[in-house]
């Protein structure tokens, strides 16, 4: 990643770093130590290459819809991370992590889950390598996200309800952390996007780039050129979107755009835009922003995605937010809503409330007629079916 | 030398100290529990700013804390409660909490309401070495505030000696690999080992002591022992704090 990495020790500009109690330094400094490594070994390429290729069905396809494209009078294109097994982007992250920690010693595995997805593609990397999975998922969330927890079970992952705070993603990911300080010897924290202590956010980026990475060989079969002038996706923590980025920051052509939930609104205090409505602080060991009140509480935010439900953002994206390298807007609950139905009823594809988001963005940009635009489609929509059957039937 | 580091060091083996979380039960419970642990044998009190996510505690201090927001706790409330207290208090006492609670009141503003509110140590568990010495310490100096650092069984021993040079009061040595509160024993072989590197700072144990046996291994093991989770149980489980915390430190420290 380019002119994005400022300091050595794991910082985006002034966001990032590791701000975690001395229980932890001992297992993230050995990730800090290794992971480069590792991951260049050719053991690993070649076996992660293989099972994103074979297991995931990568890579995925860079479909052309002309539907969109004729509403929206630019060049569309729909990255199909949502025909990933699993369902979404986040198997990428898993295997690349799960394989990691095989590779650093350590049989168990310890993941938080929002949604669900991230604990599903972790409950599916550990079932496919042979390590034991313990997943924590807000009691909110297991209530709302039902058939996810059921998966996960059926994959043999014990999966914990966490009864601290507000019962959401948050607190999934403090208790994930908390298990992962009395379980320091023999298990590795698989955390699901680009948050968390260096080298997290970094770990997390370099997995999920691959999606840049088959992007722009895709666009220059079907265009002749590698770098499209747009290229949107939707933000919680942000990893999709870092990893649709990737190999596009320093372009001088592309244009990269980031969807945050903005829930019922961005004044409404029911929103998860936390660019928005955040300042800088430290949330799970990272600098970044953050959605808190003055005295500093993290506050609870609000989407109608559980997967963009996060109070915080990825040290990557505050830093491309402040040094205007990307731009980011905030989409309604109601936006999102719409632009899925708009999805399904053009396109055929019912795509994830998450990944509705960056569709929403669609009517408020302004195209040229030769613009061409690449949406990310970070997962699909079969966990969100309730929801859609409620609101947009 | 401040008043902590002259407790510590005339107490030499047998330090007590318990940690207690402000605002609650009450948000009044801060300035009452303080007013009556002064009376006690207590050797110096630590006290935890309420966080939404204290990643390195317990169920027990995270309840706590939950419980003391709910109450309205905040940590601009809790600098006026000892603004209030500080000339009653003859004991040290400290400030413990997360740095996200430090940076929102502001670094200089922060240093400065301990001062004036007699706090001269704080324990920020997350607050990196490097980041305390490259944006903290010209300020904390400036207003007599120290940092007590924590060390695991797992820390190394080149990091213990760099924590070690920049300590002034003690070192906060934590029991295990574990999270405050936890049942797991202490680690005394590992700690053993520390001992035997002959610091320069106390070594003062904490998490997972709960009772007069584990204080009694800690003040074998170092200089003595911090008590929290077990602590607010009790103070959970009480209809008459100035008969039941007496009683307490009572049957740990006579």
């Amino acid at each position: 990643m380019k002119n994005t990495t400022q300091r050595s020790n794991g910082y985006y500009g002034k966001f990032g770093g590791a701000y975690i109690p001395e229980l932890l330094f001992n297992n993230v400094n050995k990730l800090q130590k290794n992971y480069e490594r590792i991951i260049r070994t050719k053991e690993f390429q070649t076996q992660f290459k293989t099972l994103l290729k074979d297991y995931v069905g990568r890579p995925t396809p860079l479909y052309f819809s002309e539907a969109l494209s004729s509403k929206y009078k630019a060049k569309i294109f729909l990255k199909r991370e949502d025909l990933n097994h699993t369902g979404a982007h986040k198997i990428n992250n898993a295997l690349g992590q799960a394989l990691l920690a095989k590779m650093m010693g350590k049989q168990k595995i310890v993941a938080e889950t929002g949604a669900g997805q991230h604990g599903v593609a972790v409950a599916t990397a550990c079932t496919l390598l042979g390590l034991s999975c313990v997943v924590f998922m807000g009691e909110t969330d297991i209530a709302r996200q039902a058939p996810n927890v059921a998966r996960m079970k059926m994959l043999g992952t014990t999966v914990i309800p966490s009864l601290s705070g507000t019962k959401t993603l948050k607190d999934a990911t403090n208790d994930a952390i908390r298990y992962w300080i009395n379980h320091a010897d023999d298990t590795h924290y698989i955390i699901g996007s680009v948050v968390g202590p260096h080298p997290y956010p970094d770990i997390v980026a370099k997995f999920q780039s691959v999606i840049s990475k088959e992007i722009k060989i895709q666009l220059k079969k079907q265009t002749g050129d590698a770098e499209p002038d747009y290229v949107i996706a939707c933000v919680g923590g942000g990893s999709n979107a870092a990893g649709a980025f990737y190999h596009f920051l320093g372009s001088k052509k592309t244009k990269l755009i980031g969807a945050e939930a903005a829930g019922m609104g961005i004044h409404s205090h029911e929103t998860a835009a936390t660019l928005m409505v955040g300042s800088v602080g430290i949330i799970h060991g990272s600098k970044t922003y953050l959605m808190q009140n003055k005295d500093g509480q993290i506050t609870e935010p609000y989407s109608i995605s559980a997967g963009l439900d996060y109070p915080g953002i990825g040290p990557l994206h505050a830093y491309l937010h402040e040094t205007k390298q990307a731009t980011y807007y905030a989409v309604t609950d109601r936006e999102a809503l719409d632009a899925a139905k708009e999805l399904i009823h053009l396109d055929g594809i019912i795509p994830a409330l998450e990944s509705a988001h960056a569709f929403a963005l669609l009517p408020k940009m302004k195209f040229k007629p030769t613009d061409v635009v690449v949406i990310n489609l970070s997962g699909r929509g079969d966990k969100d079916m309730e929801t859609y059957l409620k609101f947009i039937l | 030398m401040n008043t902590l580091q002259q407790t510590i060091l005339n107490n030499k083996n047998n330090n007590l100290s318990v940690f207690f979380t402000a605002g609650f039960p009450t948000m009044e419970s801060t300035k009452e529990i303080l007013g009556i642990l002064n009376t006690t044998n207590v050797d110096f009190i630590e006290i935890g700013i309420p966080f939404s996510d204290p990643l390195a505690d317990g169920p027990v201090i995270q309840h706590s804390s939950t419980i003391a927001l709910n109450n309205g706790m905040t940590l601009e409330l809790l600098f006026a409660q000892l603004k209030e207290v500080k000339d009653k208090i003859t004991k040290p006492y400290l400030l413990m909490g997360y740095l996200n609670s430090l940076l929102a009141c502001g670094i200089e503003t922060f240093y400065r309401k301990c001062y004036e509110g007699g706090v001269h140590h704080i324990i920020i568990p997350d607050l990196p070495v490097n980041e305390y010495l490259e944006e903290h310490k010209f300020i904390a100096d400036k207003f007599e505030v120290s940092p007590v650092f924590l060390i695991t069984p797992s820390t190394s021993e080149a990091r213990i000696k760099e924590i070690d040079k920049i300590s002034k009061a003690f070192i906060y040595v934590v029991s295990g690999n574990t999270t405050t509160g936890n049942d797991s024993s202490i680690q005394t072989e590992a700690i053993k080992k520390i001992q035997d590197m002959k610091l320069r700072n106390p070594l003062i144990i904490g998490f997972g002591i709960k009772n007069k046996a584990d204080y009694s291994e800690a003040c074998k093991l170092g200089n003595g022992a911090i008590i929290g989770s077990a602590f607010i149980n009790m103070i959970s489980g009480s209809s008459d704090l100035q008969k039941d915390i007496p009683e307490f430190i009572g049957q740990i420290k006579s």
